[in-house]
Parts: C-alpha cells; structure tokens; sequence
C-alpha cells in the first residue's frame, strides 16, 4: 500500500497546519479526513496511512474514527452530491415524495452514484432548515422549500455541468470535492457571497418591526 | 400584537449583517472593551444575575456553570461551544450564525475570559458549508481587528479561537460525545461524573455552552442584567428564539420573551395552513413529548412545559395540522433515534432497533394492540438506562403519541394499514407528487 507520498509536499504541508491549529495533534483527525475528502473524493486507504503517519497513531484508529462519521464516505460519491432530507417534519411537508422523485429521475438508489460520476443521492437527517421545509443539501448547501420538480430540475442541471445556485449560500454551487476542502478549514474566499438571511428567518423581526 | 424582543437578529435583515462592519455599525465589540474592564469573576456574577439559562435545551444556569471551573488550579480551561444543531425540528443556531456570526465570536471573548480560558473552540455540524464560511471569515476578522489572538484590546489577555467541523453525527450535540469527537475520537459520551467543569476537553476543566447562549452574553454586557432580567417569566429570564415550522402559514424565527404560547406565536405565523386544524406539536424538538390543541396556552419557558408534561428543548416548535399520520411521524423519528444511536450503551443499541421493528408493523396495520404494551415495555427499559439521554429522547414520542393518539394506533390496526393519505400533507399538494 502507498503511504504518505501519495501527496504532494504542499499537500503535506497543509496537514501540517491543519494539525497546527490544535492544542493536541489528534483533535485534527476530522479536518484531514475532510481534507482527504478534498482531494480524492472520499477516504482512500492512502489518506487514512497519510493521517495515521502524521498523527503518529494506529490506522485502525483513524478507520475507526472515519467508519463513525455519516459524512466521511468509503466509496466515491458523485461531483453534485445530493441529500434529502427525509426526518419526519420534510417527509411530512414533500421530502418523501422527493426522494422518490430524486430517485426515479438519476436512474440511483440510495448511497449510490450515476454512472455519468455527477450525481449521488443520500436520504439524510434534520439539516437544520425546517422553517424552509422541504430541504434538499446539494454538497451541504441548502436547497430550500424544494419540489419534485425542482429537484428533477437540480439534476438535470447537475449532470449537465449546470447546477442552480443554492438558496442560501454561494452565488454557484461549488463540487464535492471543492467543499470538502471548506469542511477542512480552507477558506475559498466565498462567505461574503449570497443573502444573510431567507424570509423565514426575517419574519419575526419583520413583524417587530410593524412591516410584515 | 404580541411583543417580540429581537435581539440577535435585531440586524438581521441587513444586506451585510454577517460581516465585521455590519457587526460595528451597532456597538459589535463594544462589550469586549466593557468585560475586559471588569474583573472575570464580576463578569460570571452579572451572568449569574441576568437569570440566563441553556438555550440548548437542558436550562442549566449559564453562569453557575461558569462558576464551577475551578479556578487558581494551574490547568488550562477551555470554551466549547455547542453549534451541532441536530435535533430534529432546531433551525435556530444556524439561521443566527448564518446572519450574524459575529455575536458568538464576541460571546466567546468574553465567556472565555471570565472563565479563564485562553482557547476556544466552536463545533459546527459540517453539512452546512455556508454557515462555515461565514464563520470562518467572521474568525478571521475578528484576529485581524485584535479581537482575538495574543493581548486582546491591549488589555493582556489572550485567546485562540477554532473552528471545528463535524462531519454528520446527531450524538455529538452530547457535550460529553462532542468532547470525545473533538479530542479526535468516535463520537461516544462520557460516563459523569466527572462532569466537564472538572475533567472535560482533555481531562481539563471546560465549559461547554450552546451557541444562542453564548450569543446572549454581549447584549447582557451592554444593557445589564436588570435589562435581560426584566424580560421572561419568574425563573426564565431573557429573551429567545422560537422557530415554528411544518403546516402553519407562515414558518420562521421569532424572539421573543420566554413564556409566550403556541396561541400567540402562531397569531404571528399566519395560523395553521388555510383549511386545516393543529393535530400535534414538539415544544423543543422531537425528543421533547408532543402537545396537542390542549396544550396552546401553555408557557413556553422552562417550568410551564415541564408542568405540562414536556421540555422547552430548543423551542423547535413543529406544527403538524390533521392530514399526518402520527404514526409515521413517530416511526420516522424513531428511525432517526436508531441511526443515530451510537452502539456504546446496550439498551439504547438494541432497543431503538426493536422500537423501529414493531411500529414499522404498526404503521402497516400489522401485529397487534399487545405490541402498543410491548412498546411501552421496551421504552421503560432504555430511557435512563444508558451513559446519555438519547434514548430518553427516542421515548419521548413513543410515550407521547400513546397518551394522546392511542386510537389512531388502533385504527391503523383495524384498517390493515394506513388511513392518511401522505400527499395531502405535503407543501405542494395542490399540485400533486408532480
């Protein structure tokens, strides 16, 4: 098995100080294997050696820790990874009936890849967003108050290399791969991009206000 | 009209709320310059008399545990906020640090150094990668504008602040799983004690605290405790975040003082969706037991949920009208509670996995009313019989759905199956599953 020269020195140089950010080395386990994420797409065999190598600890160790996590994949997902949620207030309020949509329409079960390598689709848990239910997270970016038809519509574009831009987030929506890399404490320069707030979120305070 | 209290998100429908100037142009970091003029003990008394409690759910006194670290020990204290919002129906934290940022980077300032921490961390859920790099940028800005980092304000005191990203485990909003996920292990809690104002983030005394918390502390620095004080009910005080969502017109965050209802809050909201009655509703999330229609005047604060039958939870107020099935909402909660169950404790493992079994039955119209019994048995033998209160919470809408809609489970056993039809419940049933 190849180990740590499976990256490149900047790419080790960005463990380094990733690991630098922490009173103690291993608490950076969750950002390398974002990082890995980041670069392969999912945790390869060479990034838990290359994670296992900096931390000084066991590779079964970081397995153990990479296994635990629902976000750190074994397998590789598609560019545009799709995630429903299917927790009971979005089931109630149209999740189910757009996974199912999700579903018929990429042609892909759950946890599984288009052949095309765009698309992949998860059914997930509460994402924080039920005033915006239905909520879709494309690469962890919310997708809210969705349909069946718009998320038909967010793979056609996805497959075809043009996704619609996120509800709440950057002004396109960037590839698995590139935000993983933000998961890993990269900045790439967007926060100042997209609204501060949706409606619902505004709505109170819109009230207050006397101007609802 | 109701009287809402916007606070947090007083700025919030600010173009640039989120950024470092937003933040300034409405006195953002002028309580750093205020706390770091007090003594760190007078900072932890004034949160002790503002009254402000846990806004994560469990209501513990914000500063009695701050005034549990001990101090003059020679160890190093650390801050840990809470930002794993995950339990199903909590929309709060994330809208808040979406919008705003910058409060819970100045919360933490303080907080840090009336405890006498030099390091902080915030553990985000990691599936919102916008929610990261807002806060990313606000850390970044706050160490560029001296707010952070080595003598703060030139005032002597230094503190780190990280960013931590989870990557998608409900148990790790536990503080004692969220320890061990930070120390850079599975996500497993602790047996306590010892509880983490002794022995928490590397065996150090630490606090752990929820983000609304923690972005409360700044405007109790610049109003006082008499201000905050003044708002809520005898033992609840301040201000909070209310978030409705499911079938009512108009979904949202509204803060509000503690103890307002469910009759006022959903007079805010537009109502119920035009046409439809409240069936059911979570006060706090789904580990909190439902309510009613009964249960509309009820105070949401601490105490009146508690007397209810309830918790206050995280004020996730989910609002289901009679076209669900309560049935399915409970399995599907259920299936949450299995999924996210950790393994480590026997009775939460293997029970929530019979749980799934028998009300995945029930919901066909399958078995029979001694399964209801058998529930109920396999509840009473998980809740508080693990290291943490997970399994409670998978109880919670089990027990609930029984007292209240034991009839339904009947009918569905009766009927051979589901009487609801899913569709009509969703956002889009004008148009069908189109």
């Amino acid at each position: 098995m190849k180990s740590a020269n499976s990256f490149s020195p900047e790419q080790l140089a960005i463990m380094d100080a990733i690991i630098a950010r922490y009173p103690r080395s291993r608490s950076a386990i969750m950002p390398l294997l974002h990082y890995v994420q980041s670069i392969s797409g999912y945790v390869t065999p060479e990034g838990i050696e290359a994670i296992s190598a900096k931390l000084n600890i066991e590779t079964a160790e970081v397995t153990a820790v990479s296994t635990f996590y629902t976000q750190y994949k074994s397998e590789p997902v598609g560019e545009y990874h799709v995630g429903v949620c299917i927790n009971t207030l979005c089931a109630v309020m149209g999740g189910d009936a757009i996974y199912e949509a999700a579903k018929e329409h990429a042609g892909i079960g759950k946890d599984e890849v288009t052949s095309d390598g765009k698309v992949s689709l998860e059914r997930i848990e509460c994402n924080a967003a039920c005033d915006y239910a239905p909520v879709v997270m494309v690469n962890w970016e919310f997708y809210d108050n969705q349909t069946p038809q718009s998320v038909r519509d967010l793979i056609d574009g996805a497959r075809n290399g043009n996704p619609p831009a996120p509800t709440r987030g950057p002004k396109s929506l960037r590839t698995w791969k590139e935000n993983s890399e933000v998961l890993a404490g990269l900045s790439d320069g967007l926060a100042g991009e997209g609204v501060q707030a949706g409606d619902p979120s505004l709505l109170g305070l819109k009230i207050a206000r006397g101007n609802s | 009209m109701t009287q809402l209290t916007p606070v947090l998100s007083a700025h919030w429908d600010e173009k640039d709320s989120f950024t470092i100037e937003g933040y300034k142009r409405h006195g953002g970091y002028d309580a750093v310059g205020k706390a770091l003029e007090m003594e760190p003990d007078a900072v932890i008394q004034l949160i002790k008399d503002s009254g402000l409690r846990g806004r994560g759910g469990a209501g513990f006194p914000t500063g009695m545990k701050w005034g549990f670290i001990p101090q003059g020990d020679n160890k190093e204290h650390y801050l840990v906020v809470n930002a794993d919002e995950s339990e199903p129906g909590t929309c709060k934290d994330m809208p808040l640090l979406m919008a705003n940022p910058h409060v819970l980077v100045e919360g933490i300032i303080i907080a840090s150094y009336a405890i006498r921490a030099n390091y902080a961390f915030i553990y985000i859920r990691g599936e919102v990668a916008h929610v990261v790099r807002r806060l990313q940028q606000a850390i970044a800005d706050a160490y560029a504008a001296g707010h952070l980092g080595k003598n703060i304000h030139g005032k002597g005191f230094d503190l780190e602040l990280v960013l931590h990203v989870g990557a998608g485990a409900y148990i790790c909003g536990e503080e004692t799983a969220l320890l061990d996920s930070l120390e850079g292990f599975r996500g497993q809690p602790r047996l306590r004690p010892p509880f983490p104002a002794i022995a928490g983030l590397y065996a150090r005394p630490t606090v752990v605290n929820n983000v609304e918390s923690i972005a409360s502390v700044p405007s109790i620095v610049n109003n006082g405790a008499e201000w905050f004080s003044a708002m809520g009910t005898e033992k609840s005080k301040g201000f909070t975040l209310y978030s409705l969502s499911g079938h009512v017109a108009n979904p949202g965050q509204f803060e509000a003082p503690l103890g307002i209802t469910l009759r006022q809050l959903l007079e805010l909201a537009g109502g119920i969706r035009p046409g439809h009655q409240l069936k059911f509703w979570t006060p706090g999330g789904s580990s909190t037991p439902m309510f009613t229609a009964e249960h509309l005047d009820v105070a949401l604060d601490y105490e009146g949920v508690s007397a209810a039958g309830s918790m206050l939870g995280t004020k996730a107020l989910q609002i289901f009208d009679e076209t669900t099935c309560v049935l399915r909402a409970v399995l599907r909660w259920t299936e949450f509670y299995k999924h996210e169950s950790c393994g480590k404790c026997t009775p939460c493992r293997e029970g929530t996995w019979w749980l799934v079994q028998i009300l995945r039955d029930l919901e066909a119209g399958k078995g029979t009313e001694a399964d209801l019994d058998k529930l109920l048995d396999v509840v009473d033998n998980i809740a508080g019989r693990s290291f943490c209160a997970l399994a409670d919470g998978a109880a919670s809408p089990i027990i609930s759905s029984l007292k209240y809609f034991r009839g339904e489970y009947m009918q569905h056993l009766n009927n051979g199956g589901c009487p609801f039809d899913p569709i009509a419940s969703t956002k889009f049933e004008a148009a069908g599953s189109r």
